[in-house]
């Protein structure tokens, strides 16, 4: 892959093409590389969410629109292209057009720093892990704007909670990114996946930083508003909370944008605690040299899949939360724990205990 | 075009869009207007300071104002109703005051002009670093052991900040219902239901 991109670069300096320009190409091809699978994965995204679900509570699920109702995600976005763009009477007509821009930039450019395998990340930046958390805490304004623009009161209290909640469960997250940095001893996202490669899966972070990872997982189900996080929306009392007032499209990239944070939060979690494009299988004698035991992307992929079957799996499972206990869960229970874990794993580190004997 | 070309190209991009903004903040008439263009001054500020390899700072900036801090002041400058006119009327009052510090202000910025037109050995631009070096692991080094005490009496006074922000909000008002979670958690089924079993009543009459 790298190759494929040092010959593009060098044919198109060789074309006496200034300095910048081929690098800029470059990095343009990679962004495509990574976007354009990103929105294929969102598209089937829904559609294989729609049918566990429909398979969870005994139903079919979509099945009308092509083979198995495979080409249903493209009927969605079809419908949606040709749907017109209501603005609201009233409403700030900049504000309300530039929040999903908004959304959808912020969930796409996190993106740039998540290492796809050992070799292809698009921006491999020193402090990765701190633009992960700043990329994603810009991703609430987006909801902010959305919500304010609208001149609606369902919009407007839509998106109060869901700032609020994403502020309080951000502290939790970052906390428990500490506990993540602490163990792999670098902000470089790479770096705490070389980290976690040991002889075996019990190297991998989830086992050391357990109550991290999960206090990590859970606070992206809220940072994502995903149920049973999803007062933002609460259908049944504030009825879509801050995107009621869009239609057509500009609902679209909201859709969009809150997909993608999801796919990416799974990447977060497999990169921070389950050893992100490493192979579990690996070291293993019988499987040596096989694809199984071969670190690479299928690996992240794979455990990325997992986590999101358990995104729609929670979501079947769990009724929704009443919003003074998610702001209890948030502030009384995961900042403690993170808190506890950090200082225990301090110890660990000074006293040269388990795996962070060196 | 060389890499300078391109680093002037962006300074000057970035600090006419925050010049623009840092206008809007104080021209704009609605409140709400003006907090947006804050969050963009900020933003544009963090990309300056992102081409002076600060990127610790830069990222810090805007996770920390723009992520947290700015969300809150929104929170509540949308909550609040408030009324610009009322506001404006005593513009002229203040204004004698405003130009004094006007004033200070541009002075102080001509004298760092006036100071870096001199030549002055202390203020040559210091050399690019090469691409793997770490700011945020050098800043760390320097903070937790020269500057250790200012950093732990920093982080006291911001812990004391947050304590008695809260001592002074929160009250305790009479009568107020209040659920009690851990009393909720703790309860068994036996202290709600009773299961009872009620024996089949044979039908004597018909």
């Amino acid at each position: 892959m790298n190759a494929l991109f040092t010959t593009i670069d060098d044919l198109l300096s060789g074309f006496g093409i200034p300095a910048p320009i081929p690098y800029i190409v470059v990095t343009a091809i990679k962004i495509v590389i990574v976007l354009v699978p990103l929105i294929l994965s969102v598209a089937y995204f829904t559609y294989w969410e729609r049918k566990i679900i429909g398979w969870i509570q005994n139903r079919m699920g979509p099945n009308r629109v092509g083979w198995k109702g495979l080409l249903q995600p493209f009927a969605d976005v079809i419908k949606m292209l040709f749907k017109e763009i209501v603005i609201p009477a009233n409403s700030n007509r900049f504000l309300f057009l530039l929040a999903p821009l908004v959304s959808l930039v912020t969930a796409f450019s996190v993106w740039a720093v998540v290492p796809f395998s050992d070799t292809y990340v698009i921006a491999e930046i020193d402090a990765g892990l701190l633009y992960v958390l700043a990329l994603t805490s810009l991703g609430v304004y987006g909801v902010i704007i959305a919500g304010w623009a609208s001149n609606s009161k369902y919009a407007f209290l839509g998106a109060m909670r869901c700032a609020a909640q994403i502020v309080a469960y951000e502290i939790a997250m970052g906390f428990a990114l500490v506990g993540v940095l602490m163990a792999g001893g670098s902000l470089k996202l790479g770096d705490i996946i070389l980290a976690q490669q040991g002889t075996s899966v019990l190297s991998w972070f989830f086992i050391p930083l357990f109550p991290l990872f999960l206090v990590f997982f859970i606070s992206g189900l809220a940072e994502t508003n995903r149920a049973p996080f999803d007062v933002a929306e609460g259908e049944s009392e504030i009825v879509a909370g801050f995107h009621v007032e869009y239609g057509g499209i500009a609902f679209g990239l909201f859709f969009l944008a809150e997909y993608a944070n999801m796919i990416l939060i799974t990447a977060l979690t497999v990169v921070f605690f389950l050893g992100g494009w490493l192979s579990p299988f690996a070291g293993i004698g019988a499987l040596e040299g096989t694809l199984l035991a071969q670190p690479g992307f299928h690996w992240l992929a794979a455990k990325m899949v997992f986590f999101m079957f358990c995104f729609l799996w929670v979501r079947a499972t769990f009724p929704r939360y009443r919003y003074d206990q998610i702001m209890r869960l948030g502030w009384k229970v995961f900042l403690p724990i993170t808190l506890l874990w950090i200082f225990v794993e301090g110890v660990f580190v000074a006293l040269e205990i388990g795996p962070w004997a060196a | 075009m060389s890499a300078t070309l391109i680093t002037t190209i962006l300074f000057y991009t970035f600090a006419a869009v925050l010049v623009v903004a840092a206008l809007g903040v104080v021209t704009s008439r609605n409140p709400v207007h003006s907090a947006f263009f804050l969050v963009l001054a900020f933003f544009q500020s963090s990309m300056l300071w992102l081409l002076l390899e600060a990127e610790f700072l830069a990222v810090v900036l805007v996770l920390v104002y723009v992520g947290a801090v700015m969300v809150l002041f929104l929170f509540v400058v949308m909550m609040l109703d408030i009324n610009v006119e009322e506001l404006r009327q005593g513009y002229t009052r203040y204004l004698p005051l405003g130009l004094v510090v006007a004033s200070v202000v541009i002075v102080e910025i001509a004298h760092v002009i006036w100071f870096r037109s001199q030549d002055l050995p202390l203020l040559t631009t210091p050399a690019a670093r090469p691409a793997d070096y770490s700011n945020t692991k050098e800043l760390g080094a320097v903070l937790y052991t020269e500057h250790v005490y200012a950093f732990e009496l920093a982080a006291v006074i911001l812990l004391l900040a947050i304590v008695a922000a809260i001592t002074l909000t929160m009250r305790r008002r009479p009568g107020l219902k209040v659920q009690n979670i851990a009393k909720q958690v703790a309860v068994r089924r036996d202290d709600r239901v009773r299961l009872v079993k009620v024996d089949a009543v044979k039908d004597e009459e018909g």
